[in-house]
């Protein structure tokens, strides 16, 4: 259950079920804007992540690590290359992922506890099966007291807890986030850090954590892939984060180990983000662009 | 400010206007009080008119029409703008196509169709609720393409990561980001249903408050014309209070009330 660092090649030879989660091979997303010009987000991306890995993508703003997380969800349709789901072609929308917005995605017209169950409807069970698991899920991210609160009426760190229950409650096989706790606050973050860990650990799924926060990234994960400043941005290092489990991402951060990865990490980030600052912050297509 | 002083002053504006009223249509400052009576009545004939009609019966019949027609056109253009505000959102051709017609359409005065009306649907209440219907449903339609149009695509794409198919899609997104756009202009849309029958009363009818208004006014009953206005404006600020009653219940999950108001 180790990941493979291995060129795009070797997939073939594994069978189904020792096939990674999600593979993504050669794959190239271009985006046509408005005025017929193109704009290539990434290009030749190769990346694999293993059921039961905790994978973070950290890049410079805009290069299109959004992007790769949507074309693993199946948001977007590649111009070129594959997405594999545990060995199989990814055909439409990703139905054994769950995916976490960075902005809000909670229906603003439903209470908290009808958030979390309208995400059981699709799956065809019953309403008082549903009611029972929502409830409980809500308190399993310390919401018990919020139930019948609207979106409106609860905290940013308040609506990611529904959010992260309505994506669980479903158990997907695949955990995609897209930089969620971005909006948050310090402390907020990392509170929600540890929450996510420790639901996480439980029963070790694939995740892919897109985040610019290089600490958060470590604190989290098993592997950090840092991508490359965009157009066409490609992944330029890939990290193994040997820290012990469980953590706490407030105590690890003064760590020894922990300083050690971060400077290795950074030193590669670093070119990447001052490229992105040359090129000027402003003009990038960032994130949700739309095929 | 305190409230009590906001009320005090509001109730000042208005014995300042009576006051003004009454003393020129008793007194002869601008001229001959009787002509100046003809034209303008004074304040008490007219609310001594006004209770009168409200203590009798008569005068409810009345408004028991009009609310008819107005409920009919409120409901029957609602009905068909949420129908077509959907087919159009959800159909670009559709929506391509007939798009310069909705346009002609909108932009026609809608009172010159009155006549047309009455020709077609005859001089009882129909005319008028056809007449509240054009009205009332380019307001519906609009803002329901628009709520379908605007909801918002992370909304939308967390829907469809989750697993919804499109029956469910329309339950638990569409139909309710619709119903908000919808919702926020019901203050327009009933006083324009409102509108329709009124209007459609004035032009031609023999029964509602447009007709009571119109009867008055053809035999220069000024004091009647005033106390009719004064009872629709009552009948109004009733309706309207009801429609901020409907609204706020069915509006409690909004962070603020973003109402619009005829």
């Amino acid at each position: 259950m180790q990941s493979e660092d291995s060129p795009p090649g070797a997939a073939g030879a594994g069978s189904a079920a020792s096939a990674p989660a999600v593979r993504l091979s050669g794959l190239d997303i271009t985006f046509h804007l408005k005025g017929g010009t193109r704009y290539q987000a990434v290009k030749a991306i190769d990346l694999s992540v293993a059921s039961g890995e905790f994978v973070s993508v950290v890049g410079p703003t805009g290069c299109g690590k959004s992007t790769l997380l949507n074309a693993a969800a199946g948001l977007l349709t590649p111009s070129a290359g594959k997405v594999d789901i545990f060995g199989k072609p990814l055909v439409g929308l990703n139905r054994r992922a769950g995916y976490l917005f960075q902005q809000d995605a909670l229906m603003p017209w439903k209470t908290a506890l009808d958030n979390v169950k309208v995400a059981l409807e699709p799956m065809g069970v019953s309403d008082a099966e549903a009611d029972k698991r929502a409830r409980d899920w809500l308190a399993r991210v310390g919401l018990r007291a919020f139930t019948e609160r609207y979106p409106h009426m609860l905290s940013g760190g308040q609506r990611k807890r529904v959010a992260l229950a309505q994506m669980l409650i479903r158990d997907p096989e695949i955990l995609l986030m897209d930089e969620p706790f971005g909006p948050l606050d310090a402390q907020t973050r990392q509170i929600m850090g540890n929450l996510l860990l420790d639901l996480w650990s439980r029963d070790r799924k694939a995740l892919i954590f897109v985040t610019h926060d290089l600490e958060e990234a470590i604190a989290l994960s098993d592997r950090v892939v840092v991508m490359s400043a965009g157009p066409a941005a490609g992944i330029v290092a890939d990290y193994k984060v040997p820290l012990p489990r469980p953590r706490d991402i407030a105590e690890i951060r003064l760590e020894k180990a922990f300083h050690e990865i971060h400077r290795d990490i950074w030193s590669s980030l670093r070119i990447e983000v001052q490229k992105a600052y040359a090129m000027g912050e402003g003009k990038e297509l960032v994130g949700e662009g739309s095929p | 400010m305190s409230r009590l002083k906001l009320l005090l002053l509001q109730i000042l504006v208005m014995v300042v206007v009576l006051t003004i009223w009454h003393v020129i249509s008793n007194f002869p400052i601008f001229g001959d009080v009787k002509t100046i009576r003809f034209f303008f009545s004074t304040p008490f004939d007219v609310l001594a008119r006004t209770w009168k009609q409200l203590t009798g019966a008569e005068i409810y019949w009345h408004l028991s029409i009009t609310l008819t027609e107005t409920v009919l056109a409120f409901v029957i253009g609602s009905a068909a703008g949420v129908f077509f505000g959907f087919a159009f959102a959800r159909n670009a051709l559709l929506a391509a196509v007939f798009d310069p017609y909705i346009k002609a359409a909108n932009a026609l005065p809608r009172v010159v169709l009155a006549p047309i009306f009455a020709l077609w649907f005859g001089l009882g209440i129909w005319s008028k609720v056809a007449l509240g219907f054009t009205l009332v449903f380019f307001i519906v339609f609009f803002n329901v393409y628009q709520g379908v149009k605007e909801v918002s695509p992370t909304v939308l794409a967390n829907a469809r990561m989750l697993g919804m198919n499109e029956r469910q899609l329309f339950r638990h997104v569409y139909w309710p980001s619709a119903l908000t756009w919808m919702f926020s202009s019901l203050h327009t849309s009933v006083g324009f249903a409102l509108v329709g029958a009124v209007v459609g009363e004035y032009l031609g009818s023999s029964a509602g408050l447009g007709y009571k208004i119109h009867e008055a006014e053809s035999v220069f009953d000024v004091t009647g014309v005033f106390s009719g206005m004064l009872i629709l404006a009552l009948f109004v600020i009733l309706i309207d209070s009801l429609v901020t009653m409907v609204e706020n219940r069915l509006l409690v999950w909004r962070p603020g009330q973003s109402s619009t108001t005829t």
